[in-house]
């Protein structure tokens, strides 16, 4: 089977409109997470990740003159074009286009802008910015799209449907989505703590993300690269929105991207979790990393940092783990104290330095979804 | 009481779709979770919302429900003494 | 590359007041009404128990009941069937449900058992549940019925021993408007999926 590699990325977030930024504000345990006061989004304060209006306003403003796209758009095309630039050989209209998000424009519903709201308004707005022949594919399957949208582009580029396929993807901070976990009691009320004893639920934030995904490498410059060796999705098959007590899909997916990688457990040398920090979620996480064999490796959640950014999340969490699997560092689990899941996985406490050769990257979401995926790092 | 407590099934009925189940079958003491009306995780959420919509009730931590929601008879009382609409 | 044709073993769809399996009508809907009430005539009609029905938005209970439709005379997929599902609106039905609990500050209550389906892929989950598929889950979506990324997308999974089984379609849901269309492509069967096929049979 062909190789498929992740060549380069970039990230539009509270902690940086650069990946340089977003890491060194990851290795300095920044987080993007404050009290929010905005009551177009939630009456009362409360703690999330938002993207600067104006620093995102003064960027788009660089980039194009035209005003009428959205929020999210701009986020979005922004994180694109950054990997554009930064890649003058990568030619987008020859590149499969694939879009991960849960809500897209959900908040132009409240608007009565119902025709924004539609996902494949968002793809006509990126595919008419950079005039691309074909629609770009969307995926929408809840907080794992970022996740699956790498394993398809990977399926894709092995299938011979493309060569290159640039993955982006993004959601808000909205009112929409805000209002929904506070009805699930899902809302911490303070900044998330995954995998903690004290925890009490999730953060939501926002970002949007690109990477590009190839059959080969192009760039002669660098001497190592990381290549997506295994993936797998699963489905609890359980509940819609109770994690499994058994951890079934996550474990399921986990072993069939092992199998795929054609590693055990013992190969991997870190973990990047899900880790929302709701009291299910951790737990059901630990019982997937307990089965299969993976207790002892180091791992850690971003949503300290980031908060939830839903059909960003997992895509954006891929892109660290891939440039924290090249520096061999590892920031730690923002937000971790004491470990309060049944089973006693390693939890990372501070920033260190590990020799990585296989990361594990882990989402699940409602419906059940989850999704693994293995990436190694290859000299070139 | 039995008016309220009768109210409580009616609206639970409609509230979490049990289309199948009539006021009759439900019993003031069986239990809604489990066994009982075989209520999940949403349901029980969906009955934090009933509680703070129709009686002035919000529970101050979730986990409260666990036992408030036993049956319609304990939700009954503690809807009696503690509803401010 | 080994090519391997794949088959179209069976197909639904739920359009115009109908259920149809592999061109036979199943179901035929006289009353004039809701979608709501239209799929719960379907759940009567095809004698299933199974009251967390009740309980799901009406775009998971059209993509429910295409999937009982489906397999209600087909030998029983095992649990490494994937599940490939797409439309335009995606939960937009129920996200505007959502969106009116929340409109007014006043009377403030959004409804958990309602936001739980503001995600498309909620409807993959039921099917999960209900058949025990354990395997690929994929929502996409698009404009309109794409059946190229449909028959590339299950071909690939089928190829790739990610699946043993496609149940790959549509299941659109808008302002009362439906229109599902589901095929379980497999080894089995005498129709060859091709791009052309699952269109035909889409807009059959």
């Amino acid at each position: 089977m062909k190789s498929v590699y992740i060549v380069d990325d970039s990230i539009i977030s509270p902690l940086g409109f650069s990946v340089e930024e977003n890491l060194q504000n990851l290795k300095n345990n920044t987080t993007g997470i404050v009290e929010v006061k905005d009551t177009s989004i939630h009456t009362d304060s409360f703690y999330g990740g938002l993207i600067d209006e104006k620093r995102l306003t003064d960027a788009w403003d660089a980039l194009s003159e035209i005003a009428s796209y959205t929020k999210l758009e701009k986020m979005m095309l922004l994180a694109m074009q950054r990997l554009l630039d930064k890649n003058p050989q990568l030619d987008i209209t020859r590149c499969g286009v694939l879009i991960s998000t849960t809500k897209g424009n959900i908040d132009q519903l409240k608007e009565n802008n119902t025709d924004r709201a539609y996902l494949d308004t968002l793809a006509s707005a990126i595919q008419q910015f950079y005039k691309l022949g074909n629609s770009p594919t969307i995926i929408s399957n809840a907080c794992i799209s970022g996740g699956l949208a790498i394993a398809i582009a990977k399926r894709m580029i092995q299938a011979g449907h493309y060569e290159d396929v640039i993955v982006v993807g993004g959601d808000l901070l909205s009112e929409f989505t805000l209002s929904g976990f506070f009805s699930f009691q899902a809302v911490s009320p303070k900044p998330c703590k995954p995998f903690s004893k004290n925890r009490t639920g999730i953060s939501l934030g926002e970002a949007a993300a690109a990477t590009w995904i190839s059959g080969s490498i192009k760039n002669t410059n660098i001497s190592e690269v990381v290549e997506v060796v295994g993936e797998a999705s699963a489905n609890d098959a359980n509940h819609i929105s109770g994690p499994s007590r058994t951890g079934e899909g996550l474990y399921l997916s986990i072993q069939r991207a092992l199998d795929e990688a054609k590693v055990s457990a013992s190969d991997i040398d870190y973990i990047s979790a899900h880790g929302t920090a709701t009291p299910f979620n951790d737990e059901m996480e630990s019982i997937a990393f307990s089965r299969s064999g993976l207790e002892d490796i180091p791992v850690n959640s971003l949503k300290g940092y980031y908060g939830h950014t839903l059909g960003a999340s997992a895509l954006l969490e891929t892109i660290i783990a891939k440039h924290h699997l090249l520096a061999n560092e590892v920031v730690c689990s923002l937000g971790f104290d004491e470990l309060g899941v049944s089973y006693p996985i390693d939890v990372i406490k501070k920033n260190k330095a590990i020799a990585m050769q296989h990361v594990l990257k882990t989402a699940s979401g409602f419906g059940g979804c989850n999704v693994a995926l293995v990436l190694k790092k290859v000299s070139i | 009481m039995a008016d309220l407590q009768l109210e409580l099934k009616e609206k639970i009925i409609e509230q979490l779709s049990l289309e199948d189940i009539e006021v009759s079958d439900i019993d003031d003491n069986d239990p809604l979770f489990g066994d009982g009306l075989g209520l999940d995780s949403i349901d029980a959420l969906e009955l934090i919302v009933l509680l703070e919509k129709d009686y002035g009730i919000k529970l101050k931590d979730p986990k409260e429900g666990k036992a408030i929601f036993e049956s319609i008879g304990v939700m009954a009382a503690y809807i009696e003494n503690n509803r401010t609409k | 590359m080994m090519v391997e044709d794949y088959k179209i073993t069976s197909f639904c769809s739920i359009k115009d007041n109908k259920v149809i399996v592999d061109n036979k009508v199943l179901y035929v809907h006289e009353e004039q009404g809701t979608v709501k009430e239209f799929t719960k005539a379907i759940y009567k009609s095809l004698g299933i128990k199974y009251p967390k029905f009740y309980k799901m938005d009406t775009l998971c209970k059209l993509g429910f009941l295409a999937t009982e439709a489906l397999l209600r005379n087909a030998e029983k997929p095992d649990n490494q069937t994937a599940l490939v599902l797409s439309n335009r609106s995606s939960s937009l039905a129920t996200d505007r449900i959502h969106q009116e609990s929340i409109a007014n500050k006043e009377d403030y209550f959004p409804s958990p058992a309602v936001f739980v389906y503001t995600l498309p892929n909620i409807v993959l989950g039921e099917i999960s549940i209900r058949h025990q598929f354990k395997g690929e889950n994929a929502f996409f979506v698009s404009e309109q019925f794409d059946a190229k990324l449909l028959t590339d997308y299950s071909r690939l999974l089928l190829d790739t021993n990610k699946a043993s089984n496609v149940i790959c379609g549509w299941v659109n849901l808008d302002s009362n408007k439906y229109d599902v269309f589901l095929a379980i492509i497999s080894r089995k069967g005498n129709t060859i999926l091709t791009e052309e096929q699952l269109n035909k049979l889409y807009h059959t």
